[in-house]
């Protein structure tokens, strides 16, 4: 039942979404499971569910997962921290000069549906096969959402909140400390988690196609090996972390901003 | 007494896509020091332009603001401003938002979070100093923006229809509330407002404005005793002072409503 009445939904009604949700998906892995056993998919295509989790030992103990994680996770942290640290200054410039805001605003949007993970050739010439390639290219994907949330979070700051601050005679930079940062940090919430995403999905791919080190390296030895149990359970290892990365960014916002 | 506020021979033309708008014309008064004075006009008459000059908000107008003789060329710090929007910040609580001129003005934390409590007991939220904007109602949060901007102690305090997005009781209610702070910090106060009602109510002396371009087209003294609360309303003075100030806004309204109305009418 909603809670119309304004008060705190209580644990059943905050837990329900969670609980059909999580259902939902081990009804879906049944199924799975339940085809894979009857036989209508090969196992050598899609292997069932219960391979799939079997391969976690094997992935832990043969394949070092933990330490490919911290792999991983290093250069997605690093990718998406220089995006961060990027992009708010980029979408405050974009905010502050309009020109500016008019000209490039469309360019740095199709900076963000481009598929930056083609270029992966050029990054190589430019930086060689190491960390420095795999951080780029990752960098530069989370960089356009940092930019484009930052500046739609300042550009949506209500006029008379500015109004206030200027009424307190705050100079500029205090003015953006003070109001316009906090009033767009909703916004530029969403484009870190965006950014931390982005960067996680493009270190795994970059890893993966220069076969360098971390969870994307390791899903293309297992593929090249044919251990599709072991693979499956690889990318849904990423895609838990993906899941983990953006419950916690949210988690971290609320736990910040409670009252928006 | 000394006028505290000088607004002097005041015009402000504006470029709009239409054209150029005379907003407001040759607008002059002066306001003394403790005095409430409303400006009441129709809509589109230029209330918020002379709101927003006086602040110091806009520029780029004829004519002279000044406070205490001190010419305003921006936004001054002797002038405190309550806006017709809500504007309390939605990330601080009434006690962090009423302590926010105090934190800028650079006061340790414990002053500056008594002096805000005070406040905050003045215009009666005492015991919803935790709460965020977000959990409070409207006339709450409105009454949160007037203590922030009484914590900045103006010399003139400015507002702007602040009550104008609030039911006809919590309005009244509020009314009693302005009247009472008023009648305790002596504060000077320039509201504007096209509610006829609260402009009596609250007031000393009501400035009556012509619609576009607004001119400040009469003067009227609110002889009502003080101290005052919404119990006025119903005294025979109190209606006779309302009818007074409706047969001048009445002409002014009308040519505003014609005005909209053949305007809408060119558009389709």
């Amino acid at each position: 039942m909603a809670a119309t009445d304004g008060a705190s939904p209580n644990f059943a009604q905050r837990a329900a979404p969670i609980l059909a949700g999580v259902l939902t998906l081990a009804a879906l892995a049944l199924l799975w499971q339940a085809v894979c056993q009857l036989g209508y998919i090969n196992k050598f295509v899609a292997p069932a569910p219960l391979d799939i989790a079997r391969s976690f030992p094997s992935l832990f103990i043969d394949e070092n997962l933990a330490g490919r994680f911290l792999q991983t996770f290093g250069e997605t942290f690093l990718s998406a921290g220089l995006a961060v640290a990027v992009g708010i200054p980029l979408g405050w410039f974009l905010h502050h000069k309009k020109l500016a805001g008019l000209a490039f605003e469309s360019w740095v949007g199709g900076l963000a549906a481009a598929p930056l993970v083609l270029a992966y050739p050029l990054f190589l010439v430019l930086f060689g096969r190491n960390t420095a390639t795999i951080v780029a290219m990752s960098f530069l994907s989370g960089l356009p959402a940092m930019v484009l949330k930052t500046k739609e979070g300042l550009d949506g700051t209500k006029r008379v909140l500015v109004n206030v601050g200027l009424s307190f005679g705050l100079k500029p930079a205090t003015l953006f400390r003070k109001i316009l940062l906090p009033a767009a940090m909703p916004s530029i919430a969403n484009g870190v988690r965006l950014a931390l995403i982005l960067a996680l999905i493009n270190v795994v791919g970059v890893e993966f196609l220069i076969n360098l080190g971390g969870l994307g390296e390791l899903i293309d030895g297992l593929a090249q090996r044919w251990e599709l149990a072991g693979m499956f359970g690889a990318i849904l290892f990423v895609i838990l972390t993906s899941v983990a990365f953006f419950w916690t960014t949210a988690r971290v916002e609320k736990w910040f901003r409670p009252h928006g | 007494m000394a006028a505290i506020l000088s607004v002097e021979g005041v015009s402000k033309r504006f470029a709009t896509s239409e054209g150029p708008v005379h907003a407001i014309d040759n607008v002059s008064f002066a306001v003394r020091s403790g005095e409430f004075v409303s400006v009441i006009g129709p809509s589109g008459c230029g209330k918020s332009t002379l709101f927003n000059i006086i602040g110091g908000l806009i520029d780029g107008h004829e004519g002279r603001v000044a406070v205490n003789g001190e010419e305003v060329k921006g936004p001054h710090r002797a002038v405190g401003m309550v806006f017709q929007e809500e504007s309390a910040f939605p990330w601080r609580t009434t006690l962090e938002n009423v302590a926010f001129p105090l934190e800028i003005a650079g006061m340790g934390k414990a002053e500056r979070l008594a002096r805000a409590r005070d406040l905050v007991k003045l215009v009666g939220l005492e015991g919803f100093e935790n709460r965020y904007p977000s959990e409070m109602s409207g006339g709450m949060r409105q009454r949160s923006s007037l203590a922030r901007t009484l914590a900045f102690s103006p010399q003139v305090l400015l507002m702007d229809e602040p009550f104008a997005a609030l039911d006809e009781q919590t309005r009244l209610l509020l009314g009693d509330k302005i009247l009472q702070i008023q009648q305790q910090l002596k504060q000077t106060t320039l509201l504007i407002t096209h509610n006829i009602a609260e402009a009596v109510q609250l007031s000393d002396r009501v400035l009556v404005m012509t619609y576009r371009p607004g001119r400040i087209k009469r003067v009227i003294e609110i002889d009502l005793p003080r101290p005052r609360s919404s119990a006025v309303l119903g005294s025979d003075a109190f209606g006779h002072y309302v009818a007074t100030v409706w047969k001048d806004l009445r002409e002014e309204a009308s040519l505003g409503l014609s005005e909209s109305e053949a305007a809408l009418g060119h558009r389709h």
